[in-house]
């Protein structure tokens, strides 16, 4: 099955390769909105999502919620502060937008050194999932996996640019929900009667009573929280958490990067109406998935006598995802809030692997889950590459370093700046440096403290100026990048939980770094002088749709 | 700035503003700041509060980027401003 749908990822690849630095770049400005809706929810969804975020829903409850309305919400403001107007722009990437807005080349710089980081972080990330998830399912060691995914990705980013990734990621979608739906529509059914998992997890069990009592009840009886309840005194960081996830995912360079290959604005902005239904279609089935699989865990494991414990449970220990300590030594599992007599450690990572065999699902059910997970992590590391390799030919090379390049050797330089990230992606995720986990989940918040507010400003506020975008830039992303070295003491940090500014982690510092970016760059800009004519022009012609296939056919 | 692209853009920040409230409110709002008050009701078996912050915040996404899409198209045909 595996193997069947990466056949059909490369045949794609290899029909739709591209021809010129506009197709390299943004698929030449063609895609249809629900493809283009379609690939940006493969490259949106990654292997955290697709893998992870159930898994951690699941031992969070209430509190998950952080990154289901964090990871969707950033699409309305994509929707409706960005992706039109940034379409009428027409140009290829964000430090294209921020060098033309702000007429600077050292804007352009900045914006480019943050796109950088950001993808770069993210890529790694990704090309550990592949690793991880290959090596489980092919039984080959993690770092033959790496190198597997390093090769299939390289092949068609290399060749295809953004169309050939466009239309992959379109059947990468395919896959990866259908994956994700079939194994949580079979569970809802055996648990509730009920095909449709949104509705399942708030129905009535085979018991007669609503599944989500049963999960408080189970919970409390445990020791745990209620699964529902909510927790007061996490409310502040589960705000700014939510917010910087989705301001962050607003500023995400290559998620943007998705709204420059459709032919109009209003593409544009339908383009991202379906990318949001289709993520939608993911993250409220997770939410259902997370509560089967506690359900599930909680009734087929609490109190049962280790001899008899279920072959996936046997099978998951070996990997060591799954544990197993008989402290009272009575040959049961105990599985308890309390730390002390816990005797049963389950990593979130392995819910949704485990979770058709918990289930009791036949074997193919498993296979498509592997391809799924495989399709979510290739899609969202060829978009990441993409930026990457943008930002290097374009942003730097063309409009930087080499005015003078040809279209013919500017596409040659962004095949060679691909095929390094790629490897340099690879061999980053074979040997991931400690910190690279805990950096992924901060990228959000440097986008937001980033991008977000000079995106925002330079076309809602006429007046904004280059000092004050930069400024504000420069500012957010320094306060930021501060507070998370500081309280992550995985980087080395010495700040204590205790010590939080009104109890926000690192997670949610994004969003006052914001706050400042957008003071700061208000603030400045009002005491420099104003952005030159041509500038006001830019701004005045961004907020119309008509005219949208270049700058040089504005009209009005 | 012509006075039909003024009244243009005026409508256009109405309407974000409007979606945008609403955005708030689902979310930050019922799903977060008021989700302990509404986990006193319950829709099927959800506490009102966890449905939003897990289902209905979603939902609402989704329904108000397609609204927007509806009125802006519109606005756009009014105002002659349209693309072929």
């Amino acid at each position: 099955m595996v193997g069947l749908t990466f056949l059909v990822y490369i045949v794609i690849a290899i029909i739709s390769r591209a021809g010129s630095t506009k197709e390299f770049y943004v698929a030449g400005g063609g895609v249809h909105p629900v493809a283009n809706g379609m690939a940006t929810a493969a490259d949106w969804m990654s292997a955290a999502s697709f893998l992870s975020m159930a898994g951690l829903i699941a031992f969070m409850g209430y509190s998950g919620g952080q990154y289901l309305m964090g990871w969707t919400g950033g699409y309305v403001l994509l929707a409706l502060l960005l992706a039109p107007y940034l379409r009428k722009f027409g140009k290829f990437t964000v430090p294209d937008f921020i060098g033309e807005r702000y007429y600077s080349k050292n804007a352009r710089l900045v914006a480019l050194i943050c796109a950088l980081f950001i993808s770069f972080t993210y890529v790694v990330g990704q090309m550990k999932g592949v690793g991880v998830a290959f090596a489980r399912f092919l039984n080959v060691p993690f770092d033959t996996g790496v190198l597997i995914g390093i090769g299939i990705v390289f092949f068609y980013a290399v060749l295809g640019g953004m169309k050939g990734i466009t239309y992959t990621q379109v059947a990468q979608f395919c896959v990866l929900i259908f994956a994700f739906t079939v194994p949580a529509i079979f569970i809802s059914l055996q648990m509730t009667g009920n095909p449709i998992p949104q509705i399942g997890f708030g129905s009535k069990g085979t018991d007669g009573v609503y599944l989500l009592e049963k999960l408080n009840q189970l919970s409390v009886d445990l020791g745990f929280d209620a699964y529902t309840s909510i927790d007061q005194g996490n409310l502040t960081n589960m705000f700014f958490i939510t917010a910087a996830l989705m301001f962050g995912t607003a500023g995400l360079p290559h998620v943007i990067v998705r709204f420059f290959t459709v032919p109009r604005v209003k593409d544009a902005r339908i383009s991202a109406g379906w990318a949001l239904l289709f993520i939608a279609l993911l993250y409220t089935t997770a939410p259902a998935v997370a509560v089967f699989a506690r359900t599930n865990l909680i009734n087929t494991l609490s109190e049962t006598p280790y001899s008899e414990a279920p072959s996936w449970f046997t099978n998951w220990e070996k990997t060591g995802l799954l544990t197993f300590e008989d402290k009272n030594a009575d040959g049961k599992i105990q599985y308890v809030a309390e730390a002390r007599t816990n005797e049963l450690i389950v990593d979130q990572d392995i819910i949704v692997l485990a979770n058709p065999e918990i289930a009791n699902l036949p074997p193919w059910v498993i296979g498509l889950v592997v391809a799924g997970g495989l399709a979510a992590a290739l899609s969202t590391a060829a978009g990441l590459l993409l930026v990457i390799s943008t930002s290097i030919s374009h942003d730097l090379l063309k409009n930087y370093l080499r005015p003078d390049i040809s279209e013919k050797g500017e596409l040659y330089a962004a095949r060679i700046a691909i095929a390094v990230a790629v490897v340099a992606a690879g061999l980053a995720g074979l040997n991931p440096p400690g910190f690279v986990a805990q950096v992924v989940a901060l990228a959000f918040g440097l986008a937001a403290s980033s991008f977000f507010p000079a995106i925002i400003l330079g076309i809602f506020d006429k007046r904004m100026n280059r000092e004050g975008a930069i400024s504000g830039m420069i500012v957010g992303i320094l306060f930021t990048t501060t507070y998370i070295i500081h309280f992550k003491p995985q980087l080395g940090g010495s700040g204590l939980p205790e010590d939080f500014w009104w109890g926000i982690s690192p997670e949610g510092i994004g969003t006052l770094g914001m706050g400042i970016n957008f003071v700061v760059a208000i603030l400045v800009s009002r005491f420099t002088a104003s952005p030159p004519k041509e500038v006001l022009e830019l701004t005045e012609r961004i907020r119309t749709p008509r005219g949208s296939d270049g700058p040089k056919n504005s009209i009005h | 700035m012509s006075k039909k692209s003024t009244d243009y853009w005026k409508t256009n920040l109405k309407y974000l503003g409007v979606l945008l409230l609403i955005w708030f409110s689902v979310s930050f709002g019922f799903g977060i700041l008021l989700a302990e008050t509404l986990n006193q009701f319950q829709i099927g078996g959800f506490p009102l509060g966890f449905w939003f912050a897990h289902q209905g915040s979603i939902y609402a996404f989704v329904l108000l980027i397609f609204v927007y899409v509806y009125l802006m198209n519109k606005l756009d045909k009014k105002f002659d401003v349209d693309e072929v």
